[in-house]
């Protein structure tokens, strides 16, 4: 089983990316669990959301707090207490922001994947929202599902232009980064 | 149909497919997206009902109410303080043997104001004369509120599907959605043999002298315990249809030769599952799902708890000034029995609080320091209480 945790702040579609992230793991044939945590209901305020894809039913219903990879929406987040905490040994950070991804590890003193999904996003989609992106490079960074598998689950909740463009979005954000990094990795948790 | 939804679409489909003729709710977290999901049902003209918006949870469970009394099947959920607005017409609902499903998505109340899971809401109105199903995941809650129609349309009384919010509303899991087909060949169109007809005048819910209160008041109580049959009945008729055995008023599970149980309600169950599996090293131990609260299925707790030494009650509520609640009537129940387990009553999760596979190792070491729990709250962190206390 994988679990991952993402890290959002409310408006910015994170319960939505967990929901799309856990839908196209059910395409190809994967059992998923998605599931957000609520601070305030209120847009900026930070929302925590967590998935869990696996190859047999998923009991447990607990928060995950040892994630194999953590998806940050907004870079700002860094400064909340507790966001990075219970990453597993051989997992992986990405976050939204517009700074290199070297430049981010070295600030952090860790090393992470960064994505500019806001600029992405508003100059494809126009509108500020990082997900669609977010979610694209990370198939490419972990190769865990193929992209078809993304677009399919966009298709089950947007129809025409705005379809068309969150596919866009995913064919350009999927090359940002590079192909398979997370692949392997002593991530998996008991399911 | 597998399909991966959230748990409020999912009982929104499944009301859906009930062909349920009025619907009318007022919107609360975390009940909200079932209402939503409900609405948009409606205008893509897939359910043809009428949806009535009203200005309070009291209007809703008033508009619900008329509408089943005038021969419609009707629909509404709520949360919280919304359950406890219309907690007035909820008693009214079942005193007048009104036969109406409606979901509890599950909330603390305030205050102070929580919007997040527990069950202190339903658990609030246990004595309100209505059946109450706890479901243990979004599966559970599809199935049982197309069951709750039948069992309430069957023994005219109420039935509350008690769904935890968040971690069950919010919930998006692979379940399996019934057809329309398999929904109808189960449950037959409403009639209601009571039904309120201009042709016919009659008045209900009128004043009753003390000459006939006391027997109005035992028919209920009677029908509610009647109603027990009819949940095991509605479940095995469901199975042959789904194929799918959520269980009947409770489930039993694991090694046959368990002396240890924790009994639960709602949707920790899982968790526990799961940790009976991450953690070997524990003793044997059973898990006893708690699915119909009322009628509180005394003999089949007794039955479950046959050669048990210890049993460990887990719990999402309390009655403060008492303890558990759902330990306080095991406990009752269990004294008819010979020799009866030694009872560990907790709360846990209470507002939202998470509850983790760890639970399952520390509610292990409370068995083993021996002699039970009368009531205790897990996880109260000391520095975090006021002086008083």
């Amino acid at each position: 089983m994988i679990e991952i945790r993402i890290h959002g702040r409310g408006g910015q579609g994170n319960v939505v990316a967990a929901y799309l992230l856990a839908s196209a793991a059910f395409e190809e044939g994967r059992y998923v669990q998605a599931f957000p945590s609520f601070g305030a209901e209120r847009r900026g305020a930070p929302v925590t959301a967590f998935v869990r894809i696996a190859d047999r039913p998923i009991r447990r219903r607990c928060e995950v707090r040892e994630p194999a990879f953590l998806i940050i929406q907004d870079e700002a987040l860094l400064h909340v207490a507790g966001v990075l905490d219970g990453l597993r040994a051989g997992g992986g950070i990405l976050i939204n922001s517009n700074q290199s991804s070297d430049q981010l590890s070295n600030h952090l003193g860790q090393a992470v994947v960064a994505l500019p999904a806001t600029a992405l996003a508003t100059e494809v989609l126009g509108r500020p929202v990082p997900n669609t992106a977010l979610l694209a490079a990370f198939l490419t960074l972990t190769g865990l599902l193929p992209h078809a598998a993304l677009i399919k689950a966009l298709s089950a909740r947007f129809k025409g232009g705005v379809l068309e463009r969150n596919a866009s979005l995913v064919e350009q954000a999927a090359s940002r980064v590079p192909a398979d990094i997370w692949k392997e990795g002593d991530y998996a948790a008991r399911a | 149909m597998q399909r991966a939804l959230e748990g409020s679409q999912a009982i929104a489909e499944a009301v859906s497919l009930c062909r349920p003729q009025v619907v009318a709710a007022y919107p609360i977290t975390p009940q909200t997206h079932i209402v939503e999901n409900l609405s948009k049902l409606v205008a893509d003209g897939v359910l043809h009902c009428e949806l009535v918006s009203v200005e309070s949870e009291f209007s809703a469970a008033s508009v619900v109410l008329g509408a089943v009394a005038a021969g419609s099947r009707a629909y509404t959920a709520s949360s919280s303080q919304g359950i406890l607005l219309m907690s007035e017409v909820l008693f009214n609902i079942a005193g007048l043997r009104i036969p109406l499903v409606m979901t509890c998505a599950n909330r603390a109340v305030s205050g102070p104001l929580s919007i997040w899971n527990d069950q202190q809401d339903s658990m609030s109105v246990r004595d309100a004369g209505w059946i109450q199903i706890y479901c243990a995941d979004n599966q559970d809650a599809v199935d049982a509120t197309i069951q709750a129609y039948r069992i309430s349309e069957k023994c005219q009384l109420p039935v509350m599907v008690c769904v935890d919010g968040f971690t069950l509303t919010h919930t998006l899991e692979v379940l399996d959605m019934p057809t329309q087909e398999q929904v109808d060949a189960f449950l037959p169109p409403f009639e209601f043999d009571r039904r309120l007809d201009p042709d016919q005048p009659i008045s209900i819910g009128t004043l009753v002298s003390p000459d006939f209160y006391t027997e109005s008041r035992y028919s209920h109580h009677e029908a509610l315990a009647r109603a027990a049959d009819l949940i095991v009945e509605a479940q095995r008729d469901w199975f042959a249809v789904s194929g799918r055995d959520a269980g009947g008023l409770l489930t039993s599970e694991g090694p046959a030769d368990a002396r240890i149980a924790i009994l639960t309600i709602g949707s920790i169950a899982g968790t526990l599952q799961a940790a009976m599996e991450a953690f070997p090293d524990q003793p044997a131990t059973r898990l006893i799902k708690l699915r119909a609260f009322r009628p509180f299925p005394a003999a089949a707790l007794r039955e479950a708890c046959q050669d048990l030494t210890d049993l460990i009650v887990l719990e999402r509520a309390l009655s403060p000034g008492a303890g558990g609640i759902v330990g306080t009537e095991v406990r009752a129940a269990l004294t008819e029995m010979d020799n009866p387990p030694k009872v560990f009553n907790f709360s846990v999760g209470l507002g939202g609080r998470d509850v983790p596979m760890e639970t399952y190792v520390r509610l292990h070491e409370a068995v083993r320091r021996g002699g039970g729990v009368p009531f205790e709250i897990l996880d109260v962190v000391a520095e975090r209480l006021p002086e008083e206390a």
